[in-house]
């Protein structure tokens, strides 16, 4: 574990591994250091920010390194959701061709795992989810679209995620769901925070005629 | 509670957005604070009207606003120092002074400096989004780039101006922003950060608020290969391929994936939203 000074108010974390960062994130999340007000989980790091009126950096890396990362840290789920899928997606193709599979192992592979939201990032309500079947796990394309549609669910390296808005986007597009995943108007705005469990059901209903008037 | 009031937009600028002091604390679901890019103008123009310090007001980078009152109002300018008229009158920064009912406020253009602040007192009370009024150019969220035509509502007022006047910061006779190394300072050759340190580096004019792109040599990286996305923050210097540091600023992206050499202090991130396209900033050490 290595912690890294990151300007007048916060510290970076970096850890081995996705799982690390789950069971570091669980332990500040469980027991913050005095003066810590806000995580951000990352990839391989956590980002710290503190009150620098009340916390240094020095005795924030002491408490820091103090702390044991335990897989019993990590709490369960209090719940999983579930998302469906609709597997149409322009890309899923392609990525059968480079992983070897058929396209409907491909759907059977990306619904048969469990995933966790490692961290959000990219835009408002973007889940990076960990879990992915390793078999799946593919390069994000060489040229990002200009537009991928909300809803847009995607694989690209050793995650899968929803896109909550249109938005450019170089993930290799498998299906589109019609759950509406960011609201900010509701609070929380997104089900979809670190930890979170989530799984992805075959959603084999007829596409509506009209776009837009689907329900959840 | 509104009053009913509102402000009409005649003008809408360069770009000018409603700004409050943000959204702290949601990074992690991917929304980034935003808010103000210099807050301590934003607060003190809110102060000088009787405001709380986050009420919400107009950030007008380069000026060029024009706003017509429905009702009489107090307003306050701070931040970058432009020529301003109320109902034809000149009205000067940091000073309350009141716009009369139907009146309209023109800014004028800030002779240096980038960001001017309006604080009407009762403040902006567009409908608040995740807590908050700003608008982050990002994100999606907030009322959006002012538009001609657009209606801003008034809020009720809290209070009563109690200063007349505020000191004017003096103005520098060159941008210095102090940075602290790292969290990848070791992404890059001693050469690099000691450029970073002894050059001068350009505004372009490919800067907003999410970040700053800067002109002057390029920083050499020691190590070859591609960060994992992590956390960013505010006055980051983020370096991407190109060798030439991008600043980022307050609707910056919650996450990045080019090393970070060093990051601005605190104190000097007002600083830096003052500085515009074609002014030179100085990184020294903090």
């Amino acid at each position: 574990m290595r912690v890294l000074r990151c300007g007048s108010d916060a510290v970076l974390i970096e850890v081995e591994d996705a799982e690390q960062v789950q069971q570091l994130h669980a332990a500040l999340h469980a027991a913050p250091p005095t003066g810590v007000t806000e995580l951000v989980p990352a990839a391989r790091t956590v980002l710290v920010r503190y009150d620098p009126a009340v916390a240094d950096w020095q005795r924030l890396r002491a408490a820091v390194t103090a702390l044991t990362l335990a897989e019993a840290a990590v709490a369960a789920p209090a719940e999983t959701v579930r998302i469906p899928v609709r597997y149409d997606g322009p890309d899923l193709a392609e990525v059968a061709r480079a992983t070897g599979l058929t396209p409907r192992q491909v759907v059977e592979r990306h619904t048969a795992a469990h995933y966790r939201v490692a961290f959000c990032g990219f835009a408002p309500g973007f889940a990076y989810l960990t879990g992915l079947d390793p078999r799946l796990h593919v390069p994000r394309r060489a040229e990002p679209r200009t537009r991928v549609p909300a809803g847009a669910v995607a694989i690209a390296d050793e995650y899968t995620g929803i896109y909550p808005r249109q938005s450019p986007g170089g993930w290799q597009l498998l299906g589109t769901t019609a759950l509406t995943l960011w609201d900010p108007t509701a609070d929380p705005p997104t089900r979809l925070r670190p930890g979170t469990a989530v799984r992805f059901v075959e959603d084999e209903s007829e596409p509506d005629a009209e776009e837009g008037s689907r329900s959840a | 509670m509104s009053s009913g009031a509102q402000l009409l937009v005649v003008r809408s600028g360069f770009g000018a957005t409603v700004q409050d002091l943000g959204r702290p604390g949601l990074a992690a679901l991917g929304v980034g604070r935003s808010g103000a890019a210099d807050p301590e103008a934003l607060r003190l123009a809110n102060r000088l009207v009787g405001n709380p310090e986050d009420a919400a007001g107009i950030e007008a980078p380069m000026g060029g606003v024009e706003v017509e009152f429905g009702r009489a109002a107090t307003c306050a300018l701070a931040g970058a120092e432009c020529a301003a008229w109320a109902g034809g009158r000149p009205v000067g920064p940091y000073a309350p002074f009141t716009v009369p009912a139907g009146a309209r406020l023109r800014l004028g253009t800030p002779a240096r400096g980038l960001r001017v602040y309006l604080a009407v007192r009762g403040g902006l009370d567009v409908p608040a989004e995740l807590g908050s009024r700003a608008t982050d150019t990002i994100a999606g969220l907030g009322p959006g780039r002012l538009a001609a035509g657009l209606l801003l509502p008034l809020g009720a007022a809290a209070g009563w101006p109690r200063v007349d006047l505020a000191p004017r910061p003096a103005p520098a006779d060159r941008t210095v922003l102090h940075v602290i190394p790292g969290p990848r300072d070791d992404w890059f050759t001693e050469e690099a950060f000691g450029t970073l340190l002894s050059e001068p580096y350009t505004v372009t004019s490919d800067s907003d608020r999410v970040g700053m792109r800067l002109d002057g040599p390029p920083l050499a990286r020691a190590r070859v290969g591609e960060l994992p996305s992590e956390g960013m923050v505010c006055g980051a210097l983020q370096v991407p391929p190109s060798g030439r540091p991008i600043l980022f600023l307050v609707d910056h992206p919650v996450t990045g994936g080019y090393p970070v050499i060093a990051v601005v202090r605190r104190p000097d991130l007002g600083t830096a939203a003052q500085a515009r396209p074609g002014d030179t900033v100085h990184f020294r050490l903090a």
